[in-house]
């Protein structure tokens, strides 16, 4: 798992809850929460995504690093990596 | 014992409980949603008469935004079940109406068009008239936490004409308050939004669509649902909903309880009842609700393009229980036939009037005076409603007529189980859903999100608040 295919994962997962957004130029670096329409609801779904689809648990206190694109990547492709060994 | 453990029970299969239903099968938990009824939907829900269909409950879906709109019930109702937009294949309103004695306000799904005529018919009241819609706009009206407070109260600091008070609420009560006379704040501001700052908007074939769209997102989820098999007592050991007892006689289990029936009916099925809680928090207002198909759309005899008018006749308008079987100064039409169907239309006219009801009268009468009392008021609470439409020669409806179908509250009683019939439920919300059972929870009219977007929000709201969060951390 590179870091591009975790942003692409994460992508895919945003895509499903929220296809009504476009997600055609979001902005790696920038939060995700300033370019796209996404509450606490929503941002609930990807983790429990995360859990259903990937097996990826991602605890309360690390919410914050699914802030954008590249946080979730720094963030979770350990994670993926770690479930693949 | 087997098979019979789940990890949430659902009582009821109504718009909140599906909703609930899904977003719990979506994310691995075994539910079963237990209905008593053999038709889905619950006080939301449809039947056929000889090969003809009728919705009871939905006139319009309130909450309706265009799509590209986001942020509201609606767009989050649809994110939050995986579905498309498309799938309710919602058409908007043309225009609706507040029509009393002496004066009409006409709104769109376009609030500027409410928002005009307010200021132009009112011009005194038009600064209070603004800083009450500012209020409404930015008020947190889904905190589960928020302390009740009377919306007259609140109201009455921005507007001071009765008239345009009364107006400006008739709508909001007739489309969801369980209270006589006030709402709590809270709930007038989820109307306000529901109804005036988005809108109406109805599918093609009715209800049903948006029934069968939920019904169909909880089975591909999963789900496990349980028709004409009510439970009937919600067994109480050590503080727990510990078993539940169905009409069957024989029993399930389940780590929590989602309760969509309503509080009084909900502490009523516990074992050992919760009478007197029950009796303290029961609602009173119901309604008739009279139909009438006819073989043409009623524009063509010039009733207009309205398509839901709310109408009052009375110095004050009075949004309390009828003291005789009906309360025709006041009520409701709904024209089905008035939505922009872009290009589809109803196969036939319909006419429906909604007017207050008095339950205990309407259930207490004997089977042969029920029907004449319905045959009578039938006839009364079109005559009221006339009124406020253009004259048509009584012979042109009459030769236009095909049949007519009405309810009561004694109907709503029967088919939904709702104590009086009361169609909002309890007066008192429980908006953390919390019962005296740690893991039994309401969802539905009695959480308090009013209208058919706010009963499925509920539900989702309680599912994640109480099972999927709780699970998350």
């Amino acid at each position: 798992m590179t870091k591009d295919q975790c942003r692409k994962l994460v992508i895919d997962i945003i895509a499903d809850i929220a296809p009504d957004e476009d997600l055609t130029a979001v902005k790696p670096e920038v939060r995700l929460r300033d370019q796209l329409q996404l509450d606490s609801m929503d941002f609930l779904d990807i983790v429990m995504e995360l859990r259903k689809r990937h097996g990826i648990e991602v605890p309360e206190s690390d919410y914050m690093q699914l802030a954008s694109l590249d946080s979730c990547a720094e963030y979770l492709t350990p994670k993926f990596q770690a479930k693949a060994s | 014992m087997k098979d019979s453990h789940y990890d949430v029970a659902i009582i009821g299969a109504g718009m909140s409980g599906l909703a609930a239903g899904i977003r719990l099968a979506h994310f691995g938990r075994k539910v079963c949603i237990f209905e008593r009824h053999n038709a889905p939907g619950g006080l939301n829900s449809f039947y056929s008469i000889a090969g003809r269909k009728f919705d009871v409950g939905l006139h319009a879906m309130t909450n309706y935004v265009p799509p590209g709109v986001r942020g509201t019930p609606l767009g989050k109702l649809l994110r939050q079940l995986r579905i498309d937009r498309e799938e309710f294949a919602l058409c908007p309103q043309k225009r609706s109406r507040i029509a009393f004695r002496d004066c009409d306000l006409k709104f769109t799904n376009d609030f500027a068009v409410l928002d005009g005529e307010v200021t132009a018919r009112f011009p005194s009241q038009a600064d209070g008239w603004r800083a009450l819609v500012q209020l409404v706009r930015t008020f947190d009206d889904v905190s589960l936490e928020a302390k009740p407070v009377a919306a007259r109260e609140v109201v009455g600091r921005h507007l001071t004409d009765p008239l345009l008070t009364d107006m400006i609420f008739c709508p909001l009560m007739y489309y969801g308050s369980a209270q006589e006379r006030d709402m709590e704040f809270g709930q007038f501001v989820i109307m306000f939004k529901a109804l005036y700052l988005e809108g109406f908007a109805r599918p093609l074939d009715g209800v049903r669509v948006i029934i069968r769209t939920l019904l169909e997102k909880f089975r591909q989820a999963g789900g496990e649902r349980r028709m004409k098999c009510g439970v009937a007592r919600i067994i109480e050991r050590e503080g727990r909903a510990a078993a539940l007892q169905l009409d069957d006689g024989s029993e399930v289990t389940a780590d929590h309880v989602i309760s969509s029936i309503g509080y009084p009916e909900t502490m009523r099925a516990c074992e050992p009842p919760h009478a007197a809680e029950a009796e303290a928090n029961t609602g009173a207002l119901s309604f008739c609700e009279t139909i009438s198909v006819y073989r043409q759309a009623p524009a063509t005899w010039g009733w207009g393009d309205d398509t839901i008018i709310f109408f009052n006749d009375s110095d004050r308008f009075d949004y309390a229980q009828a003291r005789e079987l009906v309360d025709p100064r006041s009520g409701v039409i709904c024209f089905p036939n008035n939505f922009d169907y872009a290009g589809g239309e109803l196969a036939e006219g319909f006419f429906r009037v909604t007017c207050l009801a008095n339950p205990g009268k309407w259930c207490a009468l004997a089977e042969p005076d029920y029907q004449a009392a319905k045959a009578h008021w039938l006839g009364e609470m079109q005559r009221s409603a006339r009124r406020f439409l253009p004259a048509v020669d009584d012979g042109v409806l009459a030769r236009n007529l095909v049949t007519t179908d009405m309810f009561t509250p004694r109907t709503v009683r029967k088919f939904t189980g709702h104590l009086n019939g009361a169609i909002y439920g309890a007066p008192r919300k429980v908006r953390d859903g919390r019962t005296h059972l740690s893991n039994l929870y309401l969802c539905g009219t009695d959480q308090g999100f009013l209208g058919i977007i706010g009963a499925m929000l509920s539900g989702i709201s309680m599912a994640n608040y109480h099972i999927l969060q709780k699970s998350a951390t």
